[in-house]
């Protein structure tokens, strides 16, 4: 299990963008030493499946389009790091993450990138589209803003209900740009509805730069206009984004209503697997991987103040990556769906 | 085990590639993530990234070499403990999937694949007269009414249904088809949206998605272009794509169609866009006993329904039987008026032409089956057959556009199903080919006419 394949830019470096997100130094609430455990098993678990899910597409395993979340693990394990059982995720294409941080079988998430008949979706969703009720995990949404109003009528459900579960509504900075998202917006703080928006900043829309797609780029002020509360966020560090994300989860509790999180992250793969990387320099993703990178922090944590030995965070990654051969492994090896499948699943 | 480094494809085509250079040497210790070579094609460069630890054992393919095939060994990496000097390559065994070839999945096993339709079949024509319970009470009301009375009792029955819309609680409904609903559930239930069709159609699908039952109301279908999106990419499309897991049981409905003098952007017929969708109900009553009874089902349906009614017959009036439990099963036609020599199929406002034209034709002895479709979408063509079979003739009749419209649907079936049948081609009048206009006299001409009807009938039939 050796390769991954990266593209990446061969000519001069253009957009010389400093590297923003995870500047802020705000000191982060500490984590004890189990929480620094857990977020580094479960980043590494998203970080490992996502490098296999790359190599796996470039064997020809998986087709179609294929947008990897590495990078950004510390954003969606974070916010669920957050939440309580029976709060709902909905988030877009890059969904692969935030399924795994639902607790999703690695098994049928990688089984549904090759279209198995053991994939979440029996084979008939693909990358883009997994849903679990089980988890609540409301998908895997392949229109771009399309889950920030259905996140919002999560959200609806909730209230209509009279429960106290939050609506998680992920979307990316080139998403927030898009009409349905203030007419959420609207709706939301008009009825006071449970959802935090979470806007992951990777600062690439494909392969348009923020500043050169958003009029404001300062995401966490989207919902000035409506009187909904927002914040940036460093979204390269976990305790960050937990702590942000308990706020937020707590003021939709408590019937305040809509909450925004703007989370600076960065992709360092292509927005899908076939990027031609003219639109940013190779130096600035270097940048980000040695400065910033999620999982490097809590291992340098782990390390360094929690005196954990080099053998058990070995152990750790060996044990992610027995989860995910495995889940390559079965995702290999299970059968295509039945040609029958094709005509089940239409109607009820 | 040592581990294989293969030839990386970028996409399901590529087949091969140029190695442009080596970043580590043999002897290097490796670590996940590390770039260990750069690959070319004539589309990008692209970098071959570790995913395993341990030391370079072996290049076996040199940097510049051309047109290496993917999925190719390009060089070894010995794991810890393991000695570089004598590893061996294992052609890629150790990969998942090394079965594959040229990077193209293994092809399925052939599986015949048959449609549920088989076209050759021959249905029978449905029996619309037991639908009525025997002994109802029948009374007198107006579609409107049947509509809202529809609403209101499965709002009682099911605590889930809720209706939201633009001015469908405090205005009563800017057809008046939602009144009195606010006063008897409230605004929890009965909820007035801002002008966001787009916005509230999304809001009603992930309710939908969390297990509610929402009405949505369209002021009318026009208005529903900028929701359309997710009507069908987020409404019908998510049960297939969750392999059946997460069902969408949502109704959106309101007026579609021309009203009076409305013009163009006012005054579309969108039951053949909708009925093109395979995850859709498309409905279409063109009275108020068939508009309560299906309005009913489509509630009560676990499908997306789009429920398609019509603004000028929101008054008229037709007997309806009392009684919570008048329900009328989506997907079955009505034979409104049976006949022998010709069949006429339609739905909506079309019906209105096309029973005066039965009316008309009859008193020149000439007899036309006028079949009401009802349900656009599963579309009963088994009773539209039947009824095909005995006449040889049809004609259908929709106030849409002729090209790809309903009746282009039903004219194509009934050639792949009863063309030994057919003793004239079958004729379609339609709406006409052209934006509804305003004025009163071209807005006329536009629409489909009982005349239309009548000599579309007459050229079938050869009378």
């Amino acid at each position: 299990m050796a390769v991954a394949a990266r593209k990446s830019t061969k000519g001069p470096a253009q957009a010389k963008a400093s590297a923003k997100a995870g500047s802020k130094k705000a000191a982060a609430p500490q984590f004890s030493k189990d929480q620094d455990l857990a977020a580094y098993r479960d980043m590494l678990l998203i970080r490992r499946f996502e490098e296999k899910a790359g190599q796996m597409y470039g064997m020809g395993l998986i087709g179609g389009f294929c947008h990897l979340y590495i990078g950004q693990e510390a954003v969606v394990i974070g916010m669920q790091m957050a939440t309580k059982e029976g709060d709902q995720v909905i988030t877009g294409y890059r969904d692969h993450g935030h399924m795994l941080a639902c607790g999703m079988d690695p098994k049928g998430v990688m089984a549904e990138l090759t279209g198995r008949r053991g994939g979440l979706s029996k084979g008939k969703g693909g990358s883009m589209h997994m849903f679990s009720v089980e988890k609540h995990f409301y998908g895997g949404h392949g229109i771009v803003g399309a889950q920030v109003s259905l996140g919002t009528g999560l959200a609806f459900a909730n209230r209509y209900r009279g429960n106290d579960n939050v609506s998680l509504t992920y979307f990316g900075d080139g998403a927030a740009n898009q009409g349905q998202v203030y007419e959420s917006f609207n709706m939301a703080e008009l009825w006071k509805l449970p959802v935090v928006y979470v806007i992951e900043n990777n600062r690439y829309a494909m392969g348009t730069a923020v500043a050169r797609a958003s009029a404001q780029t300062d995401f966490s002020k989207r919902g000035i206009s409506f009187n909904i509360p927002g914040e940036q966020v460093d979204g390269m560090d976990v305790r960050a984004v937990k702590a942000a994300a308990e706020k937020a989860i707590q003021w939709c509790r408590d019937g305040k209503g809509p909450y925004i999180l703007e989370m600076q992250t960065y992709r360092y793969r292509g927005h899908s697997m076939s990027d031609p990387a003219k639109y940013r320099s190779k130096d600035e993703v270097q940048k980000m991987r040695e400065e910033h990178d999620p999982i490097e922090q809590v291992r340098r944590r782990l390390l360094e103040d929690w005196k954990v030995k080099e053998e058990e965070l070995k152990a750790i990654d060996a044990q992610v990556r027995d989860i995910v051969n495995e889940s390559a492994e079965f995702a290999t090896n299970d059968p295509e769906p039945d040609a029958s499948e094709l005509w089940t699943d239409i109607l009820k | 085990m040592p581990v294989d480094i293969l030839m990386p494809a970028l996409s399901p085509t590529m087949e091969k590639g140029n190695l442009a250079k080596w970043l580590k040497n043999e002897g290097d210790k490796v670590k996940s993530g590390d770039i260990i070579a750069e690959i070319e094609t004539d589309k990008a460069t692209m970098e071959v990234e570790a995913v395993d630890e341990g030391t370079l054992a072996k290049i076996l393919v040199p940097a510049g070499s051309q047109d290496v095939p993917v999925n190719q060994p390009i060089a070894i990496i010995a794991s810890e403990g393991e000695d570089p000097a004598t590893v061996k390559s294992t052609g890629g065994a150790n990969l998942p999937g090394h079965a594959v070839q040229g990077g193209v999945a293994a092809e399925p096993v052939a599986a015949p694949v048959v449609a549920p339709a088989v076209i050759e079949s021959v249905g029978e024509a449905y029996d619309a007269s037991g639908e009525v319970p025997a002994g109802s009470e029948m009374v007198a009301m107006t579609m409107r009414e049947a509509l809202r009375d529809a609403m209101a009792e499965e709002m009682r029955r099911d605590e889930t249904v809720f209706v939201m819309g633009e001015e469908v609680a405090e205005y009563q409904g800017a057809y008046k088809v939602t009144q009195g609903l606010l006063q008897e559930f409230g605004a929890r239930r009965v909820i007035d949206t801002p002008i966001t069709e787009h916005g509230f159609a999304g809001v009603g699908v992930g309710a939908a998605l969390a297990g509610l039952k929402p009405v949505v109301e369209f002021m009318t279908f026009n208005f529903a272009m900028q929701a359309i999106d997710h009507i069908i990419n987020s409404a019908a499309k998510t049960l297939y794509m969750s392999g059946g897991q997460m069902g969408c049981p949502i109704v959106f409905r309101g007026p579609n169609g021309a009203a009076a003098r409305v013009a163009a952007q006012h005054s579309q017929d969108y039951a053949a866009w909708y009925s093109n969708v395979p995850g859709l109900k498309v409905i279409a009553p063109s009275n108020a006993m068939d508009a309560k009874g299906l309005l009913k089902a489509a509630i009560r349906d676990p499908n997306p329904v789009v429920f398609l009614e019509n603004e000028i017959l929101y008054g008229q009036t037709t007997q309806v039987p009392k009684g919570d439990d008048f329900v009328i099963p989506i997907g079955k036609a009505r034979i409104a008026r049976p006949g022998k020599d010709v069949t006429i199929v339609s739905f909506s406002i079309g019906m209105t032409y096309a029973l005066k034209a039965a009316e008309e034709l009859a008193k020149k002895h000439i007899y036309a089956e006028v079949i009401d479709l009802r349900t656009i979408r599963p579309m009963d063509i088994e009773t539209v057959v039947a009824s095909v079979m005995k006449t040889g003739r049809c004609v259908t009749v929709e106030e849409g556009w002729p090209q790809s419209g309903v009746g282009s649907e039903i004219s194509a079936q009934i050639m792949e199903r009863a063309f030994d049948y057919l003793d004239a081609p079958v004729k379609r009048v339609c709406g006409k080919d052209v934006p509804m206009p305003y004025a009163a006299n071209l807005e006329k001409l536009a629409l489909p006419s009982v005349q239309d009807v009548i000599d579309a009938v007459r050229s079938v039939t050869y009378r």
